[in-house]
């Protein structure tokens, strides 16, 4: 993280927020001296913007045509957030993902949020623990609930895909409302845990009054590396490899299948955006422990070690699901593999392992999964989930305590703002 | 303890603290070098606009102060007269004028421990023996129900109120001071009002709690004229956050001026208030352009 160029105008140094302020992309609250203005539109453009900063290192790109954090390589860490909306207009609430869109795009150049002023009776502009770091892969991605357009106050009701509503109750849930909704979500990942927090941290500082945080939740992976040196896929707490079966992040076809809204499929803000299902798994550690291998990898279908169907020896052979050993199935009618397969959807799942200290009133360890996937309608999520039911045998060993949908906004063109397709 | 002496060598600082920005907009950048070369000719010139608040600030304290001397009196009069009931009713309300000026109260760092130090921060030190002040009569009051042995304690403290008014006359207010204290006035009421940790025997914190808000609020009051020329949706965004916190605080008034005890409050609704005061925090902390 580093210092910006400082934006030295008129002898004092200019912060992102005056400057959207004076250039009208705010609110045109301030008044300025007429013969002020001229100069400043003159520098920055009648609509500045943040560019991305191709020299920045371990940089990823905030600007194109989807958000980062969903094809993009999974860092090792995650800080994820859910907030209450009390923008009291559309007006407001469009001010703040236009502040958020340039603050986003500074921060993934590993940059302050804001340029530090040179009042020192004023707190930092930018909070300053991620000082010193780099960008670290540090990727931003927003989304929306369907509570977000229950609030008259916006009049973004004929907005609102159908498919947008709270996922239905699922056999097994049991959700504990704390972890539960939201209007808006904001995914910071990144390859150090101070990185993706700082982002979030002074995102939500710079809206304060305008959001309030409903639940957070950190996740981490950790990447064992093969002799040549390609990130193997990381393991749960379970410790079975997981994201094994993926749909292909670089191959366009596979996202454009799985993962990205096509025009037409959905309302039109919504073209090049995606669904974002959150779930907090708890992972019941204690009884897993107790398990007999076997049994694990029963419930799994693959082996633990290295992540091959069963029967078989290579983590990507093909999972053979008919196939049979003294009239057995090798893979349990009842495996989360097997279950998983039993409907034609697919999934992008991009999720984190949590640990969270100690459950007050078990005494147990609190760990789990975060579970994250990405898909263009959240029906592909619950089809999947109602084939597992009460039936996958992984469900002994887990308990769903947390839910949200959100819809993600398309990326962001060079000059335009993070959802202007749904606020303009 | 410890913020007390961050406090006092706040107050310490000189006004050249102050960063000059001048308030005139020039248009070119040759201008603009100039003015910063100017910085020194600036600074002395903010120094002296912002006085008339400085002095208004101050005369605001010392009638605060005024008044917590007097009230402080009749509590200390309640106390040694072994009236439990009349002490413990004016024991809050007289408290507020304190918490109202603690900015200035609080320069004075073995003063304001001697009046307002809760047992709990003495025991971190080991130093209960040495406990004295409002608090320690609190203790009487709602712990043991009486106000026997506490005849010392009450006359000890009302000359450290009268010590502590007498030296108030020699605080040098700085704008640094009052936007300090500002800011301060609310981190006091997110730390220990909002968690009940101030007055935990009698569980009046609501009284403390208002009457740090309002000493933030008139702080922002004193520089808003100054402050409506820098930046007028600040200006806005405070009077409107004020009130959202105000409001708020209304709901827990108890019929006779007072308020209800901070125990009836639930999660939820400390939860509300915590909230609005961080709400009110943050843009109550760029108030410092004033001095810009
Ligand atoms: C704590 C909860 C969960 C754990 C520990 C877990 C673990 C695993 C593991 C180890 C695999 C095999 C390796 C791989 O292909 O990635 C897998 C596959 C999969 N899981 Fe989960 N999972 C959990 C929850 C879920 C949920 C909630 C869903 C979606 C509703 C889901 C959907 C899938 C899918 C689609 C596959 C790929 C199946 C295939 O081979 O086609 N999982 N999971």
């Amino acid at each position: 993280m580093s210092e910006q160029n400082e934006k030295n105008m008129l002898g004092k140094k200019i912060s992102r927020r005056e400057m959207l302020k004076i250039t009208g992309i705010g609110s045109a609250g301030i008044v300025i001296g007429a013969s002020g203005l001229p100069g400043i539109l003159n520098a920055f453009g009648a609509n500045p913007f943040v560019d991305d900063d191709d020299t920045a290192v371990n940089k990823i790109k905030f600007y194109g045509g989807h958000q980062s954090g969903i094809a993009t390589p999974i860092p090792e860490h995650v800080y994820f957030v859910s907030l209450k909306c009390k923008a009291k207009t559309k007006q407001e609430l469009k001010e703040m993902f236009q502040l958020w869109t340039n603050q986003s795009a500074e921060l993934m150049n590993g940059r302050f949020v804001e340029p530090l002023s040179d009042n020192k009776l004023m707190p930092p502009a930018d909070t300053g623990e991620a000082k010193g770091l780099d960008a670290s892969h540090l990727t931003l991605t927003f989304g929306v609930g369907p509570s977000l357009f229950e609030n008259e106050a916006y009049g973004l009701a004929h907005k609102k895909p159908k498919e947008l509503k709270d996922l239905p109750h699922f056999p097994m849930d049991q959700l504990d409302p704390q972890y539960v909704g939201g209007d808006i979500c904001i995914q910071s990942c990144a390859d150090d845990p101070q990185v993706a927090f700082h982002a979030v941290r002074n995102l939500i500082r710079s809206a304060r009054g305008k959001v309030t945080m409903l639940w957070a939740q950190t996740g981490f992976n950790s990447y064992p590396k093969s002799k040549n040196k390609k990130k193997e896929t990381p393991r749960n707490l379970f410790a079975f490899k997981d994201g094994t079966e993926n749909p292909h992040v670089d191959k366009p076809q596979d996202m454009n299948d799985v993962v990205w809204i096509q025009p037409g499929e959905s309302k039109g803000w919504l073209a090049g955006g995606t669904y974002l299902v959150a779930r907090r798994i708890q992972m019941h550690l204690e009884t897993w422990d107790r398990t007999a291998l076997q049994e694990q990898e029963a419930t799994f279908g693959r082996h633990r070690d290295s992540g091959a169907p069963l029967g078989k020896t290579g983590e990507f052979e093909a999972m053979e699901l008919d196939r049979k050993e003294n009239d057995e199935l090798v893979v349990p009618e009842d495996s989360h593999v097997f279950l998983a397969k039993q409907v034609k959807d697919r999934i992008l799942r991009r999720s984190f392992s949590y640990s969270d200290g100690i459950n007050p009133k078990t005494g147990a360890f609190d760990a789990g999964l975060l579970f994250l996937s990405f898909q263009k309608h959240p029906k592909q999520f619950i089809n999947i989930q109602n084939s597992f039911g009460k039936e996958d045998k992984l469900n002994e060993y887990i308990t769903h305590r947390g839910s949200a949908l959100f819809a993600c906004f398309p990326g962001v063109k060079k000059g335009s703002y993070l959802g202007a397709e749904l606020f303009q | 303890m410890k913020k007390v002496v961050k406090i006092t060598s706040l107050v310490l600082l000189s006004s050249s603290l102050l960063v000059g920005c001048g308030g005139n907009e020039s248009t070119d950048e040759a201008a603009a070098t100039e003015e910063s070369q100017q910085t020194e000719g600036t600074e002395t010139q903010q120094a002296a606009i912002l006085e008339e608040e400085a002095n208004t600030y101050k005369e605001f304290a010392m009638e605060q102060l005024d008044q917590f001397v007097l009230e402080t009196e009749q509590f200390v009069e309640a106390v040694k007269a072994g009236d439990v009931e009349k002490a413990k009713e004016l024991y809050a309300p007289a408290r507020m004028y304190f918490e109202r000026s603690e900015p200035i109260a609080e320069s004075f760092g073995d003063l304001d421990p001697r009046i307002d130090a809760r047992l709990a921060d003495l025991e971190a030190e080991g130093q209960e023996e040495n406990w004295s002040g409002y608090h320690k009569i609190e203790y009487g009051l709602w712990e043991e129900g009486t106000t026997e042995g506490y005849d010392e304690t009450a006359d000890q403290l009302l000359n450290d109120v009268k010590e502590l008014r007498a030296k108030v006359e020699t605080v040098e207010v700085s704008p640094d001071l009052m936007i300090t204290g500002a800011v301060d006035l609310l981190n006091e009421v997110s730390t220990s009002k909002i968690t009940g940790e101030e007055e935990i025997f009698s569980h009046t914190d609501l009284y403390d709690f208002k009457a740090n808000v309002e000493g933030a609020e008139k702080i922002f009051e004193i520089f808003k004229a100054k402050l409506q020329e820098k930046d007028t949706e600040l200006v806005g965004t405070l009077e409107e956050n004020f009130a959202t916190l105000n409001d708020l605080l209304a709901q827990y008034e108890d019929g006779n001026g007072g308020y209800v005890s901070y125990e009836e409050l639930t999660d939820e609704d400390t939860k509300a208030l915590s909230t609005a005061v961080d709400e009110l925090g943050e843009p109550l902390s760029q108030m410092a352009v004033v001095v810009e």
